[in-house]
């Protein structure tokens, strides 16, 4: 192709993988020890599980594909806000929908 | 050694199937003796299926599309015969497991494997040409995708002898889908072919999305894209945003079935109404995939053959920005009726109602871009001006059902299917077939026969009606979907009527395998040497039909929108450089279809539980992808005398 290679996002370096790899292991290691020790209530189980999850996507995003707002890209930019708008809605509106279906649905 | 697959499984005694499958094997082996006859193999191998050329994967993908569309069309004879007889005492000739079956396979294959396809096919060929570039940003993906799609159609179609299709429709909800009530492999292949297809999706995604921000010829702004790209280039944000959902879905699905897991059983937590959310929060940016590229297909179609500036282009792109962003805003109203309540049916139904906004626009916008232009009655035209009739039917109906008041009526009835198909076939199915007859000329060289296409048009379009408006009514009479039986005499008429228009869609249809076969005959009267056919207003009019392997030349330089028409008014045309310069291409390669290959054995392991194939099949995909990234042999240069060789022939033939 004629396209030359054109600068994006910089590649990562090992380190950076690392720590992405490290980061990703603690927050996915917490939730299960948590599920598996029992040591909160289950309502605090549950949020912890909810937000290192959401976290854990981020730390994908910007560790292993170099997503960041400093990046010179506009697109990497559009395309990091638009995954952040998208996130927000399917997990936030799944859990409102869920939640009222759980309300209605269930007898009390 | 075989897993759960026994000679049992296969159902030899019932002659449908047998049938059917015979006859599908027959039409292989004819295939397979006249490619031999022809000695035909290595040109095959070499020029098609180790391709990596954007133009001849988007004829592949096409032509599985049209074999795939004749297959699920089967599926409609047989279930609309079903309903024509099996009304009182009559039961009619398919039994409720053969007839779910048929109505999941029909669903399954016209989405997935018959208007996506098709729709990514006409994009393959059409939008590098539209933006000046040589090939897709990773030509050797594009081959990958393909040969993951084929995977898909291979299960499906191996489905219907080997073992059985799923029996749960084409959503396969939870609990239905679950071991529990559907113990057979039906689900298993409906899982893995979805899966190993919607990769294939997603890379597609990834692929055109890059090529359209990336690689556009110099000069191009956003803003001074072809309709049509910039379509396709929201098309491939929803793939991208939206597929994942459903690898993940069914993956957990799987995993419910294969590991005894509990996401969406009735037991231990499980949630089976968080499939349905999920399945939905994936499945309704789907329905935009399927339905924006035809609204760029429309839009190129009307401004040529008009011969206008297409009216609004700005708002026509804000439109198609505003319908890509709202889709993924109202996927629950396709479950209004599982019980979350007045506040948040109130929001979704909302932002379901305000989706009608952005695609009333467009439909002002082809209007006026006709208003005061000189239309030409084409074939494409034709199917446009369809669309705009049978789409808005459909859209009033859509928002009719976004009522969630309405909804609780209508849900899971007739009506809901009309609707659908009204929009889907008045869309996607309407545009595929404009897109066809549009770029043909592009992709083979010859036009297509214009009467036989506007007949089959004709019955196509009364076909349509004379099948979906009896569905309406149905509905309101209360006719659920998914039946193979009823007593209710009022019924009958009208399922009959619907039948008869199956049969007009059906001559529709051989009119049209007709008109390629005639066009293909009579090629030498139709031949297109100028390369633009329709006076067309894009760059893809600009090199020849069909294009050299390299696309163009030297590489257009673009000041403002529709590139070629400015062209075209500037003398710019057929500027012939004094020297041509090699040309950096990449190399085919065969890398895609043994990953398709090994991901065929991975998915059929799967399916019948066969663990050693399933190891090989997935060791076989990592050795390749291993293998094929550490090759450096992966360009070539066309030399600088080839594209002088190829340039001038091409010039001789416009002289004469």
């Amino acid at each position: 192709m004629s396209n030359e290679h054109i600068a994006g996002a910089a590649p990562g370096t090992l380190r950076t993988y690392l720590v992405g790899f490290v980061l990703s292991v603690v927050l996915t290691a917490v939730p299960f020890a948590l599920v598996m020790t029992s040591a909160l209530s289950q309502t605090a189980i549950l949020v912890t599980i909810l937000v290192f999850a959401v976290v854990q996507i981020v730390i994908h995003l910007i560790f292993f594909l170099h997503l960041n707002g400093s990046s010179e890209g506009r697109w990497n930019v559009i395309a990091f806000a638009y995954t952040v708008v998208v996130l927000a809605v399917v997990v936030g509106a799944s859990i409102w929908i869920m939640y009222h279906l759980n309300y209605n649905m269930v007898a009390h | 050694m075989l897993g759960k697959l026994t000679l049992s499984q296969i159902p030899y005694t019932n002659p449908i199937i047998m049938g059917a499958f015979g006859f599908m094997i027959l039409a292989v082996v004819a295939l397979f003796a006249l490619i031999t006859f022809l000695h035909k193999w290595k040109w095959l191998w070499y020029e098609w299926l180790t391709s990596v050329d954007h133009k001849k994967i988007g004829v592949m993908y096409i032509i599985v599309a049209l074999v795939m569309g004749l297959r699920g069309f089967a599926d409609v004879v047989m279930m609309r015969s079903q309903l024509a007889l099996s009304f009182g005492s009559s039961q009619g000739y398919l039994p409720p497991e053969h007839y779910d079956q048929v109505f999941s396979a029909h669903g399954v294959i016209m989405i997935f494997f018959m208007a996506m396809p098709f729709l990514i096919g006409l994009i393959n060929i059409a939008v590098p040409l539209q933006i000046g570039a040589r090939d897709v940003a990773f030509p050797f993906m594009n081959s990958v995708s393909f040969w993951l799609f084929v995977v898909g159609v291979i299960l499906v179609n191996l489905s219907l002898a080997i073992g059985e299709f799923a029996q749960t429709g084409w959503v396969a909800y939870p609990p239905l889908s679950e071991l529990n009530y559907s113990p057979g492999v039906g689900v298993d292949y409906y899982i893995w072919s979805l899966e190993i297809a919607g990769v294939g999706t997603l890379l597609t995604g990834i692929n055109f999305f890059v090529t359209i921000i990336r690689m556009r010829a110099p000069g191009m702004k956003l803003m001074q894209m072809p309709v049509f790209t910039w379509a396709a280039l929201c098309t491939m944000v929803l793939i991208i945003a939206a597929f994942p959902i459903l690898t993940v879905v069914l993956a957990l699905l799987s995993l419910d079935r294969y590991l005894g897991m509990h996401f969406f059983t009735n037991t231990l937590g499980g949630n089976a109404m968080m499939y349905v959310n999920l399945f939905w929060a994936w499945g309704h940016p789907e329905v935009y995939i399927l339905v924006l590229p035809a609204f760029g297909i429309f839009s190129e179609v009307i401004a040529t053959f008009t011969g206008k500036r297409l009216f609004g282009y700005t708002s026509m792109i804000y439109a198609t920005v505003v319908i890509t962003v709202l889709s993924f805003l109202v996927w629950l109203h396709h479950f209004f009726t599982m019980g979350s309540g007045a506040d948040v049916n109130a929001f979704f139904s909302l932002t379901t109602m305000v989706i009608a906004i952005p695609t009333g626009v467009k439909i002002f916008n082809w209007l006026f871009t006709i208003y005061r232009g000189r239309l030409r009655f084409t074939t494409p035209v034709l199917w446009t001006l369809a669309f705009m009739v049978t789409f808005t039917i459909g859209g009033m109906s859509g928002v009719m059902l976004s009522l969630p008041g309405a909804d609780y009526v209508l849900h899971n009835s007739q009506f809901l299917i009309a609707h659908f198909h009204n929009t889907i076939i008045g869309g996607t199915v309407f545009g595929a077939f404009a897109g066809f007859a549009y770029w043909f000329p592009k992709a083979y060289g010859f036009k297509l026969n214009e009467k036989l296409g506007k007949r089959a048009f004709w019955c196509w379009f009364v076909g349509f009606y004379l099948t979906f408006v009896p569905l309406y009514i149905l509905g309101f009479m209360g006719m659920t979907r998914r039946v193979n039986h009823y007593d209710n005499p009022t019924w009958h008429p009208l399922l009959i009527v619907a039948a008869a228009g199956v049969f007009l869609t059906l001559i529709g249809i051989l009119l049209q395998v007709t008109q390629v076969v005639v066009s293909f005959l009579q090629r030498k009267q139709n031949l297109d040497l100028t390369g633009d056919p329709w006076d067309g207003r894009t760059l893809e009019w600009s090199t020849s039909s069909p294009p050299p392997s390299y696309n163009f030349a030297t590489i257009p330089v673009v000041t403002g929108r529709d590139a070629f028409w400015e062209m075209k008014h500037n003398g710019a045309v057929n500027h012939r450089p004094t020297e041509y310069r090699s040309i950096h291409m990449p190399k085919n390669t065969g890398a895609g279809v043994f990953i398709g290959l090994f991901n065929l054995a991975l998915g059929f392991a799967l399916i019948w539980h066969i663990w050693w194939l399933a190891i090989l099949g997935l060791l076989g995909i990592v050795v390749t992808l291993i293998l094929r990234t550490s090759s450096d042999n992966i360009h070539y240069y066309v030399p600088a005398e080839d594209v002088a060789r190829i340039e001038n022939e091409r010039a001789e033939r416009l002289a004469r």
